[in-house]
C-alpha cells in the first residue's frame, strides 16, 4: 500500500479583531453557502450559533433519557429488594411502600441525568481529543484568551483554497491561515 | 414642588470595575496561576496551618479505627454528638457553592460569575470533610460498603425506608454532581491555562485535563445546554440533600426533632452558613490577590443580603420551635424548651440566639454591609452560631428525653476537638492549594459577563460598569 507523506490540508482559518466582526463574517459565510464552518471563541456566543445555524438538541434528549433510566433503576432496585429479595413483613405493612422510596429514586434520577449530561456532552463534542489540526495554526492560542476565529473545512463542497481565502479576506479577517498537519495520508 | 425625580439608590456600585477587556481579564485572573511568583507570603501561613492540622485529622482517624468510637464523648443517651454536628455543619457550608453556581445561574444573576468557582471549590472540600463523619461514626468504617445495595453472601440488603440510607444516596449523588459541575466549568479555563502557561510541565498537565478543548462554537453550543441542565439538576438536588439530612432527625419521635419545619429550616441554615464561609474566604483573598475589580463591594453587599434573608428564615425556625413546643401541649416537647432555656446547656442556646438571631441584624444597614471588618466579624459569629444550632438540636435534645432515669450529660473529648480541627486544617489546605493551582474566578464566564455588559449595559439593572473606551464604545 502506498502511503503519501506530506502536509494534509484541513481548511482555512481566519482570525477577527473582535466579537462583532466575527459575527458579521459568520453571517456572510453562511449567506455565501458554506456549510462546514466552525467558529472559535473564548466564551459561548449565541449570535455565532444563530449566524452559523448551529442547533443540536440531542444533548437534551440524552439527559432526559439518562434521568429516566436512573429513575426506573432506582425505583426498581428498591421494589425488588424490598418485595422480592429481602421482604420484611412488619405488621402487614405493604412491601412496596412507594412514598418512602421517593428520596432514593429522586437521587438516582439526578445522578443518571447528570452523568449523561457530562458524558453525553463530551461524546457529542468528540472530547477528549488532545490533538486537533487547528492547534498548529500560529496564534490559535488566542482562541482561549481574546481571539475570535472562523474555520472553513476543506471538505466543504464550496471550498477552493484561493477563492475561499480571498473571500475570507474580504470579510475583514485580520489574518487568514491554512490549517494542515504532517500526518500520514492514504 | 414637582416630584418627578426618579429613585436614585444611594449605593449603586458596579459589578465590574477597572479597565477591562477579554485579554486583560485573562492576564489578571490567569496570572495568579500562571506566574507563581505573584503569591503573597500569607499564602504560606495558611498552608502551614493546613499542613499542621491535616496530619491531626489523619492521626485521629487512625486512632479511631484502631480504638473504636469510644474515644469520642458520645455515649448513651447522647449517641449522636460532635460527629453529627460537624457533619451537618460541613455539609451546610457546602450548600452555598451549589446555590451560587446553580440557583443564581437559573435566576440569571450575572454577578454570580465572579464568585461561583470559588464557592464550588468550597462545596467539594466541605462535602469531603462532611462525608468523613458518618462513615467513621458507623463504628466499623472498613465495612461501610455494606450500606450499598449489592448482592452478598450475607443475604443482607439496606433498609430503604430509613432516612440514613437516603442520606447515603443523597450525599454521594451530591458529591458526584458537584464534582462534575465544577470540573465541567473548569474545562475551558484549563484550556486557557494550557495555551498561556509558560512552564512546559504546566502546559502538559493543563492540556490533559482540558481534554483538548478549543472553544469551537459547536462545542460551546452543547456545553451551554449541558451546563444549564446541570444547574437545573443541582438546584432540586441541593434542596433535597439538606432536606434529607434534616429527615434523619425529623423522622424520629424525639422531642425537638419531630417537627415538620426541619427541611426548609435546615436548607436556609445551610445557605446562611455557606455564604458566611464564602465571605470569610473571599474578603481577605480578594485583597491579597488584587481581585477587587472582579469581586466588588457590590458582591459583598449582595452576599450579605442573602445572609440576612436566610438568617431571618433560620430565626423564624427558632421561634417556630418554641411555638410548637407550647402549641403541641405535649409535656416532653414543653420540657424540651424549658431545658433549652434553663437546662445545663442554656448558655449554648442563648449564644445561638445571639449569633444567628441578633448579630446578623446589623446587616440591615447598607453602610454596614459595605464595611468589610463588620461583615467579616458577622461571618465569624454566624459560623459559630450555625455550629451551636446543631449542638442545640442534637445533644441538647438527646440528653434529657422521655425517662429522667436515663438522662445524662455530654462532654466532647480531646479527639472530638482534634478531628474537628483536623477537618478545618484539611479544608484550609485544599482551599489554598486551589487558589494557587486553579483559576479561582471563572475566566470564560467573566468574559461572558463583560461581553453581555458591553452588548447591553442597561441590562444589568444598575450595573453601571466602567469600561475602557475601546471595549465599551463600539
Amino acid at each position: 500500500m502506498e502511503v503519501k507523506k506530506g502536509p494534509h490540508l484541513y481548511g482555512l482559518i481566519a482570525e477577527f479583531k473582535d466579537e462583532h466582526e466575527v459575527v458579521e463574517a459568520a453571517k456572510k459565510i453562511t449567506a455565501e453557502g458554506y456549510t462546514k464552518v466552525d467558529a472559535y471563541s473564548p466564551f459561548p456566543m449565541h449570535s455565532i450559533d444563530s449566524a452559523l445555524k448551529i442547533w443540536d438538541p440531542r444533548i437534551k434528549w440524552f439527559i432526559f433519557f439518562g434521568g429516566l433510566c436512573g429513575c426506573v433503576f432506582g425505583f426498581g432496585l428498591q421494589c425488588y429488594i424490598s418485595a422480592v429479595e429481602y421482604p420484611l413483613n412488619i405488621g402487614g405493612r405493604p412491601m412496596i411502600s412507594w412514598p418512602q422510596f421517593i428520596p432514593v429514586t429522586f437521587e438516582c434520577t439526578i445522578l443518571g441525568a447528570a452523568l449523561t449530561a457530562v458524558i453525553g456532552m463530551m461524546a457529542l463534542n468528540g472530547l477528549p481529543q488532545l490533538y486537533h489540526p487547528v492547534f498548529n495554526v500560529p496564534g490559535f492560542e488566542r482562541a482561549t484568551k481574546d481571539g475570535f476565529f472562523l474555520y472553513i473545512e476543506a471538505k466543504d463542497p464550496k471550498f477552493q483554497l484561493e477563492k475561499t481565502k480571498k473571500f475570507l479576506e474580504e470579510c475583514k479577517a485580520a489574518a487568514v491561515n491554512v490549517v494542515e498537519d504532517e500526518r500520514d495520508d492514504h | 414642588m414637582a416630584t418627578d425625580t426618579k429613585f436614585e439608590p444611594k449605593y449603586n456600585e458596579p459589578i465590574l470595575t477597572g479597565d477591562q477587556s477579554h485579554g486583560i481579564m485573562t492576564d489578571r485572573i490567569g496570572s495568579i496561576v500562571m506566574s507563581q511568583d505573584k503569591h503573597p507570603n500569607i499564602w504560606w501561613a495558611f498552608i502551614a496551618f493546613g499542613v499542621t492540622f491535616t496530619p491531626v485529622l489523619i492521626f485521629s482517624i487512625a486512632y479511631l479505627v484502631y480504638k473504636g468510637i469510644g474515644i469520642w464523648g458520645n455515649n448513651q443517651p447522647v449517641a449522636w454528638a460532635c460527629d453529627i454536628i460537624n457533619f451537618v455543619w460541613w455539609i451546610g457550608i457546602g450548600h452555598a457553592g451549589t446555590l451560587i453556581s446553580a440557583i443564581l445561574l437559573l435566576f440569571r444573576q450575572q454577578w454570580r460569575n465572579s464568585i461561583n468557582r470559588f464557592a464550588e471549590a468550597m462545596t467539594i472540600f466541605a462535602v469531603m470533610c462532611a462525608g468523613l463523619y458518618p462513615l467513621l461514626h458507623t463504628g466499623r468504617p472498613w465495612v461501610d460498603y455494606w450500606i450499598m445495595p449489592y448482592p452478598n453472601i450475607l443475604g443482607m440488603w439496606p433498609q430503604f425506608r430509613s432516612p440514613l440510607v437516603w442520606d447515603v444516596f443523597a450525599i454521594s449523588t451530591y458529591f458526584t454532581v458537584s464534582l462534575l459541575f465544577w470540573y465541567i466549568g473548569l474545562v475551558p479555563d484549563f484550556a486557557t491555562l494550557r495555551d498561556h502557561s509558560k512552564s512546559k510541565v504546566a502546559k502538559k498537565i493543563y492540556g490533559v485535563v482540558a481534554m483538548g478543548w478549543r472553544g469551537s462554537a459547536r462545542h460551546w453550543h452543547r456545553y451551554e445546554a449541558a451546563y444549564l441542565i446541570l444547574a437545573g439538576l443541582s438546584t432540586p438536588l441541593v434542596l433535597s440533600v439538606h432536606s434529607i439530612v434534616s429527615l434523619d432527625f425529623a423522622v424520629s419521635i424525639l422531642p425537638g426533632w419531630n417537627v415538620t419545619v426541619f427541611p426548609p429550616y435546615f436548607v436556609a441554615g445551610a445557605v446562611f452558613a455557606g455564604f458566611a464561609m464564602v465571605l470569610l474566604f473571599m474578603i481577605p483573598i480578594r485583597k491579597w490577590y488584587n481581585l477587587e475589580d472582579y469581586v466588588t463591594i457590590r458582591h459583598i453587599d449582595w452576599m450579605a443580603k442573602i445572609m440576612l434573608t436566610t438568617g431571618l428564615i433560620v430565626f423564624y425556625g427558632y421561634i417556630l420551635e418554641m411555638f410548637y413546643c407550647w402549641y403541641s401541649g405535649n409535656i416532653y416537647e414543653i420540657y424540651l424548651c424549658i431545658n433549652r432555656l434553663s437546662g445545663p446547656y442554656a448558655p449554648a442556646y442563648f449564644a445561638l440566639i445571639f449569633c444567628n438571631g441578633i448579630a446578623p441584624q446589623i446587616l440591615w444597614s447598607p453602610k454596614m454591609r459595605r464595611n468589610l471588618p463588620v461583615v467579616f466579624t458577622v461571618c465569624i459569629i454566624v459560623s459559630i452560631g450555625m455550629w451551636l444550632e446543631r449542638f442545640v438540636i442534637i445533644p441538647v435534645s438527646l440528653h434529657r428525653d422521655f425517662l429522667p432515669s436515663s438522662w445524662g450529660m455530654y462532654y466532647p473529648t480531646f479527639w472530638d476537638y482534634a478531628m474537628f480541627l483536623g477537618t478545618m486544617g484539611f479544608f484550609t489546605l485544599m482551599m489554598f492549594l486551589f487558589v494557587r493551582f486553579l483559576p479561582m474566578l471563572n475566566l470564560f464566564e467573566m468574559k461572558d459577563l463583560l461581553y453581555k455588559l458591553n452588548a447591553d449595559p442597561s441590562k444589568g439593572a444598575g450595573h453601571n460598569m466602567v469600561t475602557s473606551e475601546k471595549e465599551g464604545g463600539k
